[in-house]
């Protein structure tokens, strides 16, 4: 009896052991591999490190292949480094949430859930054994020969200038762009079908998609995955700046995941408190990534994103205090069983010795990351530990400020955009870009699409950064046709450093037809953002002492490649109203135009057609009687 | 009369010159009275500009000119001022020397008619006598250049001014009974516009008169004639077809300039009777009344030329005045060509009764709309 309570602590003690030993292994499996990152580390800035202007495509390889296939960052206090001895499964799943208190008081959640599946859709055989990578998906990919799939439902827009840089931005509304395969023959009718499809699985209104808001931008949205060829033909991006967001996209988007709403950080994800704030956007990101640093072999990614916004006070009682409980209504109790990590990350930057917040419960796990070009410090709550949950076997975060100071690095690419003049005939539409760093200038594409019934006139586009006219170096204009295809205009513009450069363009608003206006004409019509992309150099490098500490062969250039990070920014979507005929009045308008076409017929048919005679006035009755008696005498009458 | 012709040319440059310096110009070429889509001259910047960009002008939807004016303001685009008002002042001489030119003929055909005592004797006052006639060129002349809306339309660079030049040299040429130059710059016209496509029957009535060849459709020297002067009016027609083509190496500009001619899809407020009727129609009606108002404008050149076979000069006015009312994007430059020539016919004058009522009813509805068109669309 003794031996048996003896052995039971000794058997948890093994099982917690080997328990620690495996993920200290899987740990040290992604610090082995991030160690060799020297750039950011984060899997999205990575990604969009990868992504490039046309200079560097050979540095593109080189980055991708450096990144992970999950999120990890080296861990402050590390085991010692045992490689992998496991096989690695033919798919998994990872989910994590990661919490960043921002300086107004609102706190901002991002979740992201990512399934790796190593198989390949293109090929002949058809793939019918799904696991954890959801059917539906999987069937949209192989019918379609889509090579990369990005959409995004927003609602509200991102503040840059309150909240700082999104981990991944997206426009309001709705956004879709994809990549085709290069075997595709019809990408216009293949674009149509898939709208459709995909309008179905997320329940969204995609299907206004068509012709006349999709454009093929030829350098802005290069491919995130893994590519051989970049023919912009193969490209097809679309937004739909009315859309809105509900509860009815959030459902489908919840279904595609392995572990659903039941069990891990989909627990959370409930529609009466996620739509009760400032800003929510739902992803879905489809992309073949490297399996290893070879590239031999690719897999599948699917990497679903959820970003949320909380407003302090219209989620709270002012009181600057966030629990999960109050973000989401719900608590964690337990990690996704199909999930390989599932992890908490609180961004404690600001927070180094606890003077601005405090967590609880306290965690000493920490790691590091530079992520958008800033070294932040997390504290990380891994829910695959039972350890995490305490007691009472649930999670709620507690963060509770104690004090408001403290200042939010300004971040250094910011955009806005409005409509400027009067009446219902021309506008102009004014894009400001800020670069708010000190010395360093970077170039900027800027992508607009703008629908056709504003008629841009190009030649009265104009660039000036403080005060003097700022040439773009590359222009790409597509003009739109009537009731075909939008404007598209993509310019390389460089931003001289701290400054404000200003890009104006005029253009003339069209009258519709009738049948053309929505049934609210007058709340106006939307154009989509403005998409800028840049590789902006990145805070942490911005140290210019450097070049005292190192060999001098080394300190020459003032930056390393890896100091610049990539950047996507989304303008606010337009409101423009457009002139409207008089919806009243069909039948007066015609009766009135073909009055005068009448009039106009009439006037010359009688001119035409009408023959004058000479007919001589009749006389008096006097005079008549007297004819009448000339006649009779035979004597030509008066 | 070449000292008060000249005087008024001064003038006439004198005010358009004014008018271009002051800040006027830019408000009056956004006008829509004034510039359509087909005439804008901000359209014309734009297609070079798209031109510069390395685009074709006619890939987009903006920019809708032929291909010669693409060609010629690509050298005269510094001096867009000096070619307006020079177009201007061609078109006033133009007229001029061919007003004089037929009050010639009408006087001696009138002489003739006079001596073999045809006419009643009643109408002594409609006779013309040299001395009215004498300043009726110089009239026309300044009927034309100091017409309000001659002027706001050169002042807005439209290049209704240009089309407006080349009927005036095919109205000159036909006058002089040169058979072939009345035949290019016919061509030149249609190429601009399709509308002078039926300034045809009225140039085949006069010249044919003028060479006295009898309008008789079992004659051959009247089929003969008639052949002859197709050939050159399709041949002219079809070599500057071509050379537009080699400009710009494709047939792009074809739908983008007739096809928007015919077709109307730009539903931009104008003088016109086109844009409100369509905006406010349903679909399944539209490519027929499109038809409709399109023969609308052919329609009255076979009975118009059978009544008014006698006076083909006439004719060309009735012509002008219809194309000018029912074409698809009038401006108000269309309008003030046909309104030069009504000093020509100002004996007639007497019979008019409400000539005054008409003249006013014109001053009103240019201001109505001008007032009416800021409360649709600025306010």
């Amino acid at each position: 009896m003794a031996a048996y309570i003896c052995s039971y602590p000794a058997v948890l003690f093994i099982l917690c052991s080997f328990a620690v030993f495996v993920v200290a292994d899987s740990q040290d499996a992604t610090l082995i591999s991030s160690h060799d990152a020297t750039t950011a580390n984060s899997p999205q800035t990575a990604a969009k490190t990868a992504e490039q202007t046309a200079e560097q495509p050979a540095v593109e390889e080189r980055q991708w292949e450096a990144t992970p296939q999950d999120s990890a960052e080296p861990g402050a206090e590390v085991p010692p480094e045992v490689p992998p001895v496991q096989p690695q499964p033919k798919d998994g799943f990872q989910e994590e949430l990661v919490i960043r208190p921002l300086h107004s008081g609102d706190i901002y959640a991002s979740f992201q859930f990512r399934t790796m599946w190593e198989t390949d859709f293109m090929r002949g055989n058809k793939v019918s054994h799904y696991r954890l990578f959801p059917k539906s998906l999987g069937q949209v990919i192989s019918k379609f020969s889509v090579r990369e799939l990005h959409i995004s439902f927003t609602q509200g827009y991102w503040r840059t200038m309150q909240w700082g840089q999104p981990f991944l931005p997206s426009p309001p509304g709705a956004e879709l762009w994809v990549w085709f395969q290069d075997s595709v023959t019809d990408v216009d009718g293949t674009w149509k079908e898939l709208t459709n499809v995909l309008s179905g699985i997320f329940c969204a209104s995609l299907n206004f998609i068509d012709s006349t808001n999709t454009v093929q931008p030829s350098a802005s949205f290069k491919p995130l995955g893994v590519a051989n060829e970049t023919d912009h033909r193969f490209l097809r991006y679309a937004t739909l700046p009315r859309e809105i967001v509900c509860t009815e996209n959030l459902t489908p988007w919840k279904k595609l995941l392995p572990c659903g709403s039941k069990a891990g950080l989909a627990v959370l994800l409930k529609s009466e408190k996620l739509f009760h704030s400032s800003f929510h956007s739902q992803t879905v990101h489809i992309r073949p990534v490297c399996q290893d640093w070879q590239c031999k072999t690719t897999s599948w990614e699917l990497r679903q994103t959820l970003n949320v916004v909380f407003d302090l006070h219209i989620s709270g009682q002012g009181k600057r205090e966030w629990s999960l409980f109050k973000m989401f209504s719900r608590t964690l109790t337990e990690a996704c069983p199909l999930a390989s990590s599932s992890k908490i990350y609180i961004d404690i930057t600001d927070n180094p010795q606890g003077e601005q917040f405090e967590l609880s419960p306290a965690t000493t796990l920490l790691s590091q990351a530079v992520v958008l070009g800033d070294r932040r410090t997390f504290s990380v709550y891994d829910l695959t530990q039972q350890t995490t949950f305490g007691n009472m076997r649930s999670l709620n975060l507690l963060i509770r400020w104690k004090s408001t100071e403290g200042e939010m690095l300004r971040p250094l690419l910011h955009a806005e955009r409005y409509v400027a003049g009067y009446g219902l005939q021309t506008g102009e539409i004014h894009t400001l870009m800020y670069n708010n760093h000190p010395y360093r200038s970077f170039p900027v594409l800027l992508l607009e699409s703008v629908p056709w019934y504003l008629r841009l006139y190009i030649h009265t586009l104009t660039v000036t950064s403080k005060g003097k006219e700022n040439k773009p170096s590359f222009i790409h204009y597509e003009p739109s046709k009537d009731r075909v295809r939008p404007h598209l205009l993509e310019m390389l513009i460089q931003l001289p450093p701290n400054s404000v450069t200003e890009v104006t363009v005029q253009f003339e608003r069209a009258l519709l037809k009738w049948t053309e206006y929505t049934p609210d004409p007058n709340h106006g019509y939307y154009v989509g953002s403005s998409v800028i992309s840049a590789l902006v150099p990145s805070i942490v490098a911005m140290d210019t002492n450097n070049t005292q500490e190192r060999p001098l062969f080394s300190s020459f250039f003032p930056c390393k490649l890896e100091s610049s990070y990539f950047v996507r920014i989304y303008t606010e979507p337009l409101l423009v109203n457009l002139p409207t005929p008089d919806f009243s009045m069909p039948y007066n308008v015609i009766c009135l135009t073909c009055t005068v076409v009448a009039v106009g017929y009439g006037s010359l048919y009688n001119l035409l057609t009408r023959s004058f005679q000479i007919e001589e006035p009749s006389p008096g009755l006097a005079k008549r009687i007297a004819n009448i008696i000339r006649k009779m005498r035979g004597v030509p009458p008066l | 009369m070449a000292a008060p012709l000249t005087l008024l040319l001064v003038v006439a440059v004198t005010i358009r010159a004014a008018l271009f310096r002051s800040s006027l110009a830019d408000l009056i070429s956004e006008r829509v009275e004034v510039v359509s889509p087909l005439t804008a001259w901000k359209r014309v910047v734009e297609g070079l500009a798209l031109l510069d960009l390395g685009v074709s002008p006619y890939s987009g939807d903006v920019f809708h000119e032929t291909p010669l004016i693409i060609y010629l303001f690509h050298f005269l685009v510094d001096y867009a001022e000096i070619t307006f008002m020079l177009a201007d002042v061609i078109t006033a001489v133009a007229l001029y020397i061919s007003v004089k030119d037929y009050n010639k003929q009408v006087f001696r055909k009138q002489k003739y008619a006079l001596e073999a005592d045809r006419y009643p004797h009643d109408c002594h006052e409609l006779i013309r006598s040299p001395k009215e006639m004498y300043y009726i060129p110089l009239k026309v002349a300044m009927f034309y250049l100091l017409n309000p809306f001659t002027i706001l339309s050169c002042v807005a660079k439209s290049t209704c001014g240009l089309n407006n030049a080349v009927i005036a040299l095919f109205i000159l040429s036909m006058m002089k009974g040169n058979v072939l130059l009345s035949a290019i710059f016919l061509a030149l016209a249609t190429y601009q516009s399709i509308y002078p496509l039926t300034l045809c029957a009225p140039a085949l009535l006069y010249l044919m008169q003028r060479q006295y060849i009898p309008m008789n459709f079992r004659r051959f020297s009247f089929w003969w004639f008639i052949a002859q002067f197709a050939f050159m009016y399709v041949g002219s027609l079809f070599v500057i077809i071509c050379l537009s083509f080699f400009l710009l190496g494709s047939w792009d500009y074809l739908p983008s300039v007739y096809g928007f001619i015919l077709s109307v899809p730009d539903l931009t407020p104008n003088i016109g009777l086109f844009w409100y009727f369509f905006a406010e129609m349903f679909e399944h009606f539209r490519l027929f009344f499109l038809c409709v108002f399109q023969i609308n404008v052919f329609f009255y050149t076979i009975p118009l030329s059978v009544k008014l076979k006698e006076h083909p000069v006439f004719l060309i006015f009735m012509q002008l005045a219809v194309i000018s009312i029912f074409k698809s994007y009038p401006t108000v430059g269309d309008i003030a060509l046909y309104l030069a020539f009504l000093p020509v016919w100002s004996h007639l004058h007497r019979c008019e009764t409400v000539c005054f009522y008409e003249l006013s009813d014109i001053v009103s509805a240019a201001e109505s709309e001008c007032f009416l068109y800021y409360f649709l669309l600025q306010s």
